[in-house]
């Protein structure tokens, strides 16, 4: 145990409960990382919802609201609204987001509300054992789609810039060191700030969509078919690897507490 | 280099070995009470303190004292 470790976790509830080689665990290791540099413990609020990576802030020493399946954005922005002060961030995963919670996260973008929302995408229901997510690649073949999937996965930089988030990043959790520096610029950043966050899931994920059972196999893998797409360039087209980076973020729109506040103080 | 992995929370997943660019780590012989087999530092005179074992590592049981 590092002394990072003994210093935010809680020991009691320790050993973590994910599955040998599940990225989880690595996320949980550049936030601890990430709010150690911030120093920011004690101003922190974390939220999740229901699934394997939302056990993620439950092992983290600050306070920590574990919601309803697919509700922890509209928590989320409750806190923020009540607490303007405080830095919200809530953990979740591609299924809590996009499956049972998609219409929350495109209206708290459309907001533009201070909050961090980390999306640990490991493109299936890892908990629920092995069911295609909103995110699972066209004809990848899961549990429920043993001949392939025929829907089409959601695009998801698209859709979140489209509704109108101002900060986009995406990282694996095979770069911790860079994805380390993506919460901390996002946890500053003001506006709703959103980190995709690709992790293997061993256990579902690679053994369905990937054909990969080790875990070191599958962080080559991501290792492997990403690239680092450096700020202001565009995407090249014949690119058949996925870009990772600070993919969007804009400064010029107003956050949507500063709004509320602005108008309250017209009024009085 | 001090490298220690915390016997009781590893889960043998071997990324720590897969991040370690100088072959410092390897599975050794042992095994822990959960019945997965420990990495163990057997060329720590390689390590430069890099500490990606420490970023790589889910469980957060390797720890590196300079």
């Amino acid at each position: 145990m590092n002394n990072l470790a003994q210093k935010y976790l809680r020991q009691e509830a320790l050993p973590l409960i994910f599955c040998p080689g599940c990225g989880d665990g690595i996320v949980l290791n550049c936030f601890i990382r990430a709010i150690d540099a911030l120093g920011i413990r004690d101003d922190l609020g974390l939220v999740s919802g229901i699934g394997c990576s939302s056990w993620i802030p439950v092992y983290i020493d600050v306070d920590v609201v574990h919601c309803l399946h697919g509700r922890a954005v509209p928590l989320a922005e409750g806190l923020k609204m009540a607490r303007p002060d405080k830095h919200v961030v809530v953990f979740s995963g591609d299924g809590d987001c996009f499956g049972i919670g998609g219409n929350h996260i495109i209206h708290a973008a459309r907001r533009n509300i201070d909050i961090t929302v980390i999306m640990i995408n490991n493109y299936i229901y890892g908990m629920t054992g092995g069911q295609r997510a909103p995110t699972t690649p066209f004809e990848a073949i899961t549990k429920t789609s043993p001949l392939g999937n025929d829907e089409r996965p959601f695009d998801i930089l698209s859709m979140m810039t489209g509704a109108g988030a101002t900060y986009y990043a995406r990282w694996t959790t095979a770069h911790p060191v860079q994805l380390e520096k993506a919460f901390e610029c996002a946890i500053t950043h003001k506006g709703l700030s959103f980190v995709e966050v690709m992790s293997p899931c061993p256990t579902q994920a690679g053994r369905t969509i990937f054909g990969i059972r080790s875990a070191v196999e599958l962080m080559a893998w991501y290792k492997n078919n990403t690239y680092i797409m450096r700020k202001g360039a565009a995407p090249d087209p014949s690119e058949k690897r996925i870009p990772l980076g600070l993919l969007y973020q804009r400064e010029d729109e107003i956050e949507y507490t500063k709004a509320v506040a602005q108008k309250r103080s017209v009024r009085i | 280099m001090r490298i220690t992995i915390d016997e009781k929370w590893c889960k043998g997943c071997g990324l720590c070995i897969a991040a370690c660019k100088r072959q410092v780590l390897a599975f050794g012989d042992n095994y822990n009470t959960s019945g997965y087999r420990l990495p163990e530092a057997v060329n720590a005179i390689h390590c430069t303190g890099c500490r990606m074992c420490e970023y790589m590592c889910p469980d957060l049981c390797v720890s590196l004292d300079k």
